[in-house]
């Protein structure tokens, strides 16, 4: 079915008028023969767009694959997703790049955008082809060692000169491996001490951040910086941004939502890097991400097989799901606060990534001519998250029990549905 | 007590009953034939994933002469790098049929997640850097032990000075969480490169000052400070350690008349202590020792026996 009738919608600028989309995009005109979706009560927005989805293949197939971590984004409302680069291979070269798109493609769910590495094999030793990764089919114009920091000044400054010409963007995981090394797992503070967990202080994000601000202002090459968790790293923004230094920056929902709190029993879902930090911080995120200091939100949805997890915190891998619970954690933290309006989620969930990435035909308003990428959402629904009714393959998912916001009720991704509740 | 995860959880009841009994084992100790039979029947794994010499062959010896079978299962290096899950190492144990699973691991919390996956009881024998419950209660048993020995009351009003690594220490923790409860006033002592963070809400006071502290302890308790920590620059050398926080020969003249040294073990002397101090009158080291399998045994017999 390539036509739909889209009626009673509400926009997210409060206004309601029926959408009429045929052949993929959006049109002027009520289609002949079309189906009629009743979306009374329902908002449309712009389908949502992820910068930074962990998906494991290649090399982790049990624990996600493309598929599988595409059906999980169209379920939460998702359009578009990045591909981050730490797989086994590491997507360092045009092929492997190429094969990540390819297999976006046969999974035919969302637009899967393979980002590239940094460095060869996250090493942060040597450049990986960023040129050819972005001249191929692939087209990257994202690169992150995301995982890794990139700990050598000197070759972060010659990445960002490299991919000027073509305008593209570094995505950095801000650690600094002085402050907070491989060990640490725990936001340093009271809880860390007391759990003897080994602490990752703030400041090791906000250097890293000052640093790469001053290394994008100085080679005129942008910046977009990954998972921003503390209120240090929300100021060196907004000095970066005061200045005219072209640097994005993402949260993700969990930073949003949850508190270090979390990790006192031990459980190992809740390890995640950087960790989970303290209200003070969390306030300062949610504040940021409101008045734009912080542009998008990323999931850094990160699937993990039970055996990853099952080890001692400090050896259970890190990182947790949140590709279906996005949406839901947004509205909880920043609409039904008032701190976001229906338009700011658009913003930061759809256009603004879209516009980071480049990626033409995303985060586009919802009128004739433009690609027919929307998601229906209830802003009324409530539910109970269940680990187990996931679409991805993996259950480190820990919202699992708690009661939130459960809106997406259809998502449509260039004119064809691809969730539907 | 169906588990022994750490200090924080057991209530002061539970203290006071294990130190009670502790008491009575030690009793058992001093005798020639150093057999129980209150643990008859009853299995008693050690499962240690770290190296351990003392604290093992401590906690075998408490399950023997309490007439458990004991066996010692090495599991050194991370279950992770073997490819074995933490969880699938325990429940292999478990399912043996075993009752207690006495476990050491380099995992802070790791004995804690255990439990939530067996149904043998777990005692923590040392949890990476977060606590080691039987080393305070033996800690404490071995003070109490010694005051009442000299006429000097219980702990009560006690100033318990710690000095060390505190950062890494899990001794630390556990002690810092059981002497208060037991009427002890703690005093921790480090350089700020190996003070925890948090420290101000501990029921503690904290100095950067060995020397201000010293003469006012009734027990100095040394912990040991690991040499390979240098390199990650938490102190510039061991000859600056020991110069401002190691109990030298020079510190040990200031100690108050009554004043005792303990420390858990392994030395290094030379480094955090001297020799004159370790092998001193003042020490209570190998009291310490002899405390432990007492202390063990107690945990034994609340833990498998005292509810049957």
């Amino acid at each position: 079915m390539t036509k739909f009738v889209i009626s009673g919608a509400e926009h997210a600028d409060g206004t309601r008028a029926d959408l009429f989309i045929a052949d993929g995009v959006f049109v002027e005109e009520r289609p002949s023969g079309a189906d009629v979706i009743d979306a009374d009560g329902l908002i449309a927005l712009p389908g949502l767009v992820d910068l930074h989805t962990h998906l494991r293949e290649p090399g982790r197939e049990d624990a996600e694959t493309v598929a599988s971590g595409s059906m999980a984004a169209a379920r939460g409302g998702f359009t578009c997703i990045h591909a981050m680069a730490n797989t086994t291979p590491v997507t360092d070269t045009a092929e492997n790049a190429e094969h990540i798109l390819d297999l976006g493609i046969k999974a035919d769910l969302v637009q899967v955008v393979p980002i590239g590495a940094i460095t060869k094999a996250l090493a942060g030793k040597e450049l990986a082809e960023l040129g050819l990764m972005h001249a191929s089919r692939a087209a990257v114009r994202v690169f992150s060692d995301d995982g890794m920091c990139v700990m050598d000044a000197g070759l972060m400054r010659r990445a960002f000169e490299w991919i000027k010409p073509f305008d593209g963007v570094l995505a950095q995981h801000a650690q600094d491996s002085g402050l907070a090394g491989p060990g640490a797992c725990c936001h340093e503070g009271d809880i860390s001490g007391r759990l003897g967990l080994a602490g990752w202080p703030p400041v090791a994000e906000s250097v890293i951040i000052a640093r790469d601000a001053q290394l994008a202002e100085a080679t005129g090459s942008r910046l977009h910086v990954c998972h921003i968790t503390t209120a240090e790293g929300v100021d060196v923004i907004r000095w970066a941004k005061a200045r005219g230094i072209n640097v994005t920056a993402e949260a993700t929902p969990h930073h949003l939502y949850l508190k270090t709190e979390e990790v006192v029993n031990y459980d190992t879902v809740y390890k995640v890097n950087p960790p989970l930090r303290t209200d003070e911080h969390v306030e300062a995120i949610r504040e940021a991400l409101a008045d734009g200091t912080i542009d998008i939100v990323g999931t850094d949805h990160a699937p993990h097989a039970p055996h990853d997890k099952d080890h001692s915190f400090a050896e259970a891998k890190p990182g947790m799901l949140g590709l279906e619970q996005a949406l839901s954690v947004i509205m909880e933290t920043m609409v039904t606060t008032g701190r976001l309006d229906w338009a700011g989620v658009v913003d930061r969930m759809s256009a603004a990534p879209a516009r980071i990435g480049r990626v033409a035909g995303q985060g586009r308003p919802l009128v004739a001519g433009e690609p027919a990428n929307l998601v229906l959402v209830d802003p009324a629904r409530r539910a109970t998250v269940d680990r187990d009714a996931s679409a991805s393959f993996s259950r480190n998912n820990p919202y699992h029990g708690r009661d939130l916001p459960d809106p997406v009720e259809l998502t449509m991704w260039a004119g064809r549905v691809t969730h539907r509740r | 007590m169906k588990n022994l995860l750490g200090i924080e959880g057991m209530s002061l009841d539970d203290i006071r009953a294990v130190l009670a009994t502790a008491e009575e084992m030690h009793e058992i100790q001093q005798r020639p034939v150093k057999k129980l039979p209150a643990l008859r029947g009853r299995t008693v794994v050690n499962l240690f994933f770290e190296d351990s010499t003392r604290t093992r062959s401590s906690f075998e010896l408490a399950a023997k002469w309490l007439s458990a079978d004991a066996i010692n299962v090495a599991a050194k290096g991370s279950s992770a790098s073997k490819g074995e899950s933490m969880r699938d190492t325990l429940m292999t144990l478990d399912s043996m049929g075993v009752d207690a699973i006495v476990m050491r691991h380099a995992g802070s919390g790791s004995v804690a997640q255990a439990a939530g996956w067996v149904r043998a009881s777990m005692i923590n024998a040392g949890d990476g850097t977060h606590e080691h419950p039987t080393q305070a209660l033996l800690d404490a048993h071995a003070m109490l032990r010694h005051f009442r020995k000299n006429d000097l009351g219980d702990l009560e009003g006690k100033e318990v000075v710690i000095v060390g690594d505190l950062l890494h220490s899990r001794v630390v923790r556990s002690n810092a969480l059981l002497l208060p409860q037991l009427g002890a006033h703690v005093t921790i002592v480090a350089p700020p490169t190996l003070m925890p963070p948090g420290v101000g809400t501990w029921n503690v006071a904290v100095s950067h000052d060995l020397d201000a502290v010293l003469p006012s302890a009734d027990v100095v308790m040394m912990l040991r400070v690991q040499r390979e920590r240098m390199l990650g620059g938490f102190f510039p050398s061991e000859r600056e350690y020991t110069i401002r926080y190691g109990l030298t020969a020079a510190r040990l003249a200031k100690l108050a008349p009554n004043a005792v040294i303990a420390h858990p073990g392994p030395l290094n002397r030379g480094l955090e202590i001297s020799s004159a101090a370790a092998d001193s009158i003042r020490s209570i080291v190998l009291d310490q020792v002899s405390a432990g399998v007492a202390v063990r045994m107690s945990v034994l017999y609340h833990l498998l026996a005292a509810e049957n």
